[in-house]
C-alpha cells in the first residue's frame, strides 16, 4: 500500500524540465563566453540561476505537488536568510569604507590572470 | 475497511488544509517520516551553504584588492587557445545530467522496475563520481598555480579561502551522495524495498537534487559573477 502514496508523474515532464535545465545552463555559460558585462551580466546570470533553481525544486524535488504544510516548512525558514544577506551587504560596505579610509587604496592594483603570470611574463623574466 | 474509512478521509487542501494540518491533533506532514526528515536536513543544509555564500559576499565586497578573474583562472585549453570557464561548464552539464537520471530512477522506483532503477541510480553515481574527479583536477591545477587559502598570485587573497571552502564542502556533499546512491541502488537490486515500498529512492533523489541545486548557486555567484 505504502508505495502507492508516493510521487508518481508522467515521464514527459521530467524530459521537458531536463532539456530546459540544459538550455538555461548553456545560456548562463553563453553570458560568460560572449563576455557580457555590467548590469546585464548580473541580471541574466541571476535570472537563469533562479529559473534553474525553481525548476529543480518544484519539479525534480516534487515540491509543486506537495501539501502547503510541507511547502511552507521547506521554503519559509530560508526567507530569513535574505535578511542576513541584506545585513551583510551593509556591513561589508562599511568595512570596505573604513579600510579605504584608514589603510589607503592602491588605485593601480589590477587582478592578474594565469596568462599574465605564466605566459609573456615568464619569458620576460628569463630574458633579464 | 473501517480503519480505512477513518484514516483516509480526503484531507482539506490549500489554506484550509494548512490550518487543519497544523492545528488538528494529528500528523502534520502527509509524507513518509524519512522524507520529512530528509527535508528538514536539507533546510538546515541550506543554512550552511547560505552562510558560506554570504561570507563570500562579505569578503568580496569588503576587500580592497581586485578580485581574481575567474573566467581566465578556470579556462582550459584543448590544444588551441584556452576556452574560458569550460571545465566548470562541463561540470555543470554533468551534474544536470545526473539530476535527470535520478529523477527517472525515482519514477521507475515507484513503477517497481528494480533493474531500471538500479541502473539509473548507478549512472547517477557515475556522473557524480566524474564530477568529483574533475573537481580534484581543478583543485590540483589551482594548487600548482600557487593558490592557497591565505594567498594566491592573481589578486585578493580571500579568493583562495572562499574557493577551497565552498567547492570543498560541495564536493564533500557530492562524494557522500555517490556513496549513498550506491548503497541504496544495491539494496534496490537485492529487493530490500519490495515490501517497504520505494520512497527511499525518492528520498535519495531529494538529497541528490539538492546537491545539484547548491551547484546552481555556486556556478552563478562564484564562477560567473
Amino acid at each position: 500500500m505504502s508505495s502507492e502514496v508516493g510521487q508518481q508523474h508522467p515521464l514527459g515532464i521530467y524530459y521537458k524540465i531536463w532539456t530546459l535545465l540544459f538550455v538555461l545552463s548553456a545560456c548562463s555559460y553563453a553570458v560568460d563566453f560572449f563576455e557580457v558585462q555590467g548590469g546585464l551580466r548580473w541580471t541574466l546570470v541571476i535570472l537563469f540561476m533562479l529559473l534553474k533553481a525553481g525548476f529543480i525544486v518544484s519539479v525534480f524535488m516534487h515540491v509543486m505537488w506537495e501539501r502547503l504544510a510541507l511547502i511552507f516548512t521547506i521554503l519559509g525558514p530560508p526567507v530569513v536568510l535574505l535578511l542576513l544577506i541584506g545585513f551583510m551587504v551593509i556591513e561589508a560596505n562599511y568595512v570596505s569604507g573604513t579600510r579605504y579610509q584608514y589603510m589607503g587604496h592602491d588605485t593601480d592594483a589590477v587582478a592578474l590572470g594565469p596568462n599574465d603570470l605564466h605566459g609573456e611574463g615568464h619569458g620576460a623574466e628569463e630574458e633579464h | 475497511m473501517s480503519e480505512a474509512a477513518v484514516d483516509h478521509a480526503a484531507p482539506l487542501v490549500g489554506v484550509d488544509g494548512l490550518v487543519d494540518d497544523w492545528t488538528a491533533d494529528k500528523q502534520t506532514y502527509h509524507v513518509p517520516w524519512g522524507k520529512a526528515m530528509m527535508w528538514i536536513f536539507l533546510v538546515s543544509d541550506t543554512f550552511i551553504f547560505t552562510c558560506f555564500l554570504t561570507s563570500y559576499l562579505h569578503v568580496r565586497l569588503s576587500t580592497t584588492q581586485p578580485w581574481p578573474p575567474q573566467s581566465e583562472i578556470f579556462a582550459l585549453s584543448f590544444g588551441g587557445d584556452p576556452i574560458p570557464l569550460i571545465l566548470i561548464a562541463i561540470m555543470t552539464f554533468i551534474l544536470i545530467t545526473s539530476s535527470g537520471t535520478m529523477a527517472l530512477a525515482v519514477n521507475f522506483g515507484y513503477r517497481r522496475d528494480k533493474i531500471k532503477t538500479f541502473w539509473l541510480m548507478c549512472a547517477t553515481a557515475a556522473f557524480g563520481a566524474s564530477f568529483v574527479g574533475m573537481q580534484v583536477f581543478e583543485w590540483s591545477k589551482l594548487i600548482e598555480e600557487g593558490v592557497r587559502p591565505w594567498t594566491n598570485p592573481f589578486g585578493a587573497p580571500q579568493f583562495g579561502s572562499v574557493f577551497f571552502m565552498i567547492t570543498g564542502f560541495h564536493g564533500l556533499h557530492v562524494s557522500a551522495g555517490v556513496i549513498y546512491l550506491l548503497v541504496v541502488a544495491f539494496k534496490v537490486k537485492a529487493g530490500h524495498y519490495e515490501k517497504k515500498g520505494y520512497e527511499i529512492v525518492e528520498i535519495t533523489g531529494l538529497y541528490w537534487h539538492f546537491v545539484d541545486l547548491v551547484w546552481v548557486f555556486i556556478f552563478a555567484f562564484f564562477y560567473l559573477l
